[in-house]
């Protein structure tokens, strides 16, 4: 059976058009790959897809795979139609850290590639939804080998199943002069600050960490992640006159009021007759956008930090939800910073652990209890940064209001103590 | 006769530095400025004057591992060996030497690469895993990405658009593609269909019930089994209840349709972050090409470029022009079932005289 290849007629029909097809992918695997248990199982992998695209119906079901001391980092799939098409009946993946950053030489590159010939389909890709490198396909014995083998030299599996994530991290700091943070370093150091529920998943559901350096948010952090951590700066941000001049003279003073002045949310930018421009900083939200356009003239200022959100994520059970504001700003340069983070982010996770029902999501819970009860619950004093608008509602009992204002009093003197000395 | 398991090495996340450019690992946190010189290029100049050049290609995603050799004997013949890759998948070659640039973008077109996805273009389509790989989908992922990028590709290619277009697809109502400028997601129309003989030997029970996003299901018996039951008239059809227990058949051939939604922007420039908004259903998943969902997200491209100011992504452009436009340009039907009734729903209604004529 396995010298017959299926008749794949609609797939065939994705090998036309100029992008790049990945059904002559996998028939490159199917008709030039060397090694039959390659060839065999490419053939099955596309006699069972082109079933799926006759009938419209999947034919993977999961189950319980996953490597030595590890309950977490496979995806199980095995084919409801193995019968058929028996080299593809399993088709496992492993989900694999990359470097924070996705950086690879192509050295990496091909010695990945030679041990997933080895032992699995010959698919990959560069990388899933949730950040990982996705090795597609591999039989269960197969899976502890190429895990075995590629462990030992320095790649580890990602999450899977209700336990904390692989992470993600923008190029930031390594290319993009946007970057207020050392992105690669907070991915690194929060990871693998929780490897051990990475590898064994103990949680309510999952939990993602995304971090962007700057309010692009390239991570898509806000909508995409549990703890987003989110580069920003304090100060004023940097104007060189020259350059803003310059820039009006290439494009027109037109140019500059219509898609850069007029865009400011907050109004804070003025274009004065002398073709300077003036930044009313205290009112600049650092969205980035006139600094997207006027690359040399604008930049971010210097007193760089981090804004952290929290409770994103995707559809199930009660909506798409963003993260919301919980920390507007904190310094992440000394280790103590850094200890600081990392205990912000156990604190979040045991309260979640412990107060999360079963399949809740962060952002589901503060949800379901209140965004107060989880300050309180991690240890956060409200911040007006934390809301668009206080309540509109009056239905709230607060006989508790001198001894919450009493609280924002003193803290505010603390503040003003520590700034002084 | 249990074997010796080997324990494995908890080395977590990599480093990155050891795997970047030497240009980039001197600069990191002292970049100055960027230039895109042309569509699929970028130049980043150092406070210091070193300059990195970036070649950016858009490749089938699901590589195989010739594919991916391609990739590496094209790193090290014209590059300088370092790569990475983007959240859309896109592979990215770093080079110091601007000479590089020119003969890297022809040997990676005549590989059937495609240089680009960068600033306003049409970005790579954000896509997950489909009836290749997922144990839930309603329909495939890599291929209407491929059918597509196919139409789509010289907008890849070039920076035509008003700003970039973040495209997305998700085989199921839970939108694993996630948010999008343009989002093209699987919508069931009707519940589930259920097989009560396996229900007892296959799902948790009451995992299922609580699963359920209206609370429309229940346990029951049914042909002497244990097994649930739908309230179908509470039923929204979202599919949550399968991925915990298949017999609750969700897929079906006619009537798990497509829907497509527009106005999702992760960012934080010019306003704040945006979840995207349905504006279009009942499209027919059409394999091996999808020509109808592919036709309307076309059709909302082109206006969208026709009609949006430099700069604005799309959810800006119809925050300026107004959702009743949008219906206009596009051509498309406004229904009952775009009026929102979900939680927090009041919000979206209009409690204004704001309307343009």
């Amino acid at each position: 059976m396995a010298d017959q290849h299926h008749d794949t007629p609609m797939l065939d029909e994705l090998e036309n058009g100029p992008w790049p097809s990945f059904i002559s992918g996998f028939k490159r695997l199917r008709d030039k790959h060397e090694d039959k248990r390659i060839s065999g199982m490419a053939n099955d992998l596309l006699g069972q897809l082109e079933h799926s695209y006759e009938t419209r119906k999947g034919y993977w079901k999961g189950g319980t795979v996953s490597v030595f001391g590890y309950g977490s980092g496979i995806i199980p799939r095995f084919s409801e139609v193995g019968d058929s098409f028996p080299e593809s009946r399993e088709f496992h993946t492993l989900r694999v850290q990359p470097p924070a950053g996705n950086y690879y030489t192509t050295d990496m590159l091909r010695q990945l590639g030679d041990s997933w010939e080895k032992w699995g389909s010959g698919l990959v890709t560069f990388h899933g939804q949730t950040g990982n490198i996705m090795f597609i396909g591999t039989s269960t014995e197969n899976t502890q080998h190429f895990f075995d083998e590629i462990n030992e030299y320095g790649w580890d599996l990602g999450g899977a199943g209700p336990c904390v994530r692989t992470g993600m991290s923008c190029v930031g700091a390594a290319r993009c002069e946007m970057s207020a943070l050392d992105e690669m370093k907070i991915h690194r150091v929060l990871l693998n600050n929780f490897t051990d529920d990475v590898h064994r998943p103990a949680l309510p559901y999952k939990f993602k960490f995304k971090v962007s350096g700057c309010g692009n948010d390239c991570m898509n952090s806000i909508e995409r992640s549990d703890f987003a951590i989110i580069g920003t700066w304090r100060d004023d941000m940097k104007v060189d006159q020259e350059e803003v001049k310059k820039f009006v003279a290439r494009k027109g003073r037109e140019y500059v009021i219509d898609n850069v002045v007029t865009r400011c949310p907050t109004k804070a930018l003025s274009l004065k007759d002398d073709d300077t421009m003036e930044v009313d900083n205290r009112n600049c939200v650092r969205c980035m956008h006139c600094m997207n356009v006027m690359v040399k003239a604008l930049s971010p200022g210097d007193d760089k930090g981090a804004t952290i959100l929290i409770g994103g994520k995707r559809t199930l059970k009660i909506g798409d939800l963003m993260g919301t504001v919980v920390v507007p700003f904190m310094k992440l340069e000394t280790e103590e910073d850094y200890e600081k983070l990392t205990e912000m982010a156990e604190e979040t996770i045991d309260f979640w652990a412990e107060n999360g029902l079963e399949h809740e999501r962060c952002g589901e819970m503060v949800e379901r209890i209140g965004l107060v009860n989880f300050l309180e619950g991690v240890g956060i004093d409200v911040d007006p940064n934390m809301v668009n608008d206080p309540r509109q509602s009056s239905y709230v009992r607060m006989d508790g209001w001198d001894e919450e204002a009493e609280k924002w009093f003193q803290r505010k003197a603390e503040e003003k103590t520590a700034a002084a000395s | 006769m249990a074997q010796d398991h080997r324990p494995p090495i908890e080395s977590g996340c990599p480093d990155g530095f050891q795997y970047m450019h030497p240009v980039m690992r001197k600069n990191y946190g002292a970049w100055d400025y960027h230039e895109h010189p042309r569509p699929g290029v970028l130049l980043h100049v150092a406070k210091n004057g070193d300059q990195i050049w970036t070649v950016r290609a858009g490749t089938q995603r699901i590589l195989d591992v010739f594919t991916l050799r391609t990739l590496c004997d094209i790193g090290d013949k014209y590059a300088d060996g370092y790569v990475r890759f983007t959240i859309r998948s896109n592979i990215e070659y770093m080079v110091a030497d601007e000479a590089k640039v020119q003969p890297m973008i022809d040997a990676l077109e005549a590989e059937g690469f495609v240089v680009g996805g960068t600033k306003n273009s049409v970005a790579m389509i954000s896509h997950t895993q489909g009836w290749l790989h997922c144990d839930i989908p309603g329909t495939d992922a890599s291929g209407v990405v491929k059918a597509m990028m196919d139409e789509l590709i010289d907008e890849f290619k070039e920076n035509n658009m008003p700003n970039r277009v973040h495209i997305t697809t998700s085989c199921c109502q839970i939108n694993c593609g996630g948010q999008g400028d343009i989002a093209i997601n699987v919508q069931h129309t009707k519940p589930p269909k259920i097989n009560h003989d396996l229900v007892s030997n296959v799902c948790e029970r009451p995992s299922v019930v609580a699963r359920c996003p209206v609370a429309a299901i229940r346990p029951a018996q049914v042909n002497g089994k244990p097994s649930l039951e739908v309230d179908e008239k509470k039923c929204i059809c979202c599919g949550a209840c399968f991925p915990p227990c298949p017999p609750m058949q969700i897929n079906d051939a006619e009537h798990t349709k497509l829907a497509v939604w527009v106005g999702g922007n992760h960012s934080n420039a010019r306003g704040k972050p945006t979840f995207q908004k349905l504006v279009a259903a009942g499209i027919p998943n059409n394999p091996p090409r999808w020509p109808e969902a592919t036709a309307i997200v076309k059709r909302i491209l082109r206006a969208y470029k026709e009609d949006a100011n430099d700069w604005e992504r799309i959810n800006d452009w119809v925050e300026r022009v107004g959702w009743p436009r949008f219906f206009e340009l596009t051509g498309l039907p406004f229904t009952k079932f775009h009026i929102d009734n979900w939680r927090g729903a009041r919000r979206s209604l209009n409690s204004s005289t704001h309307i343009r004529f």
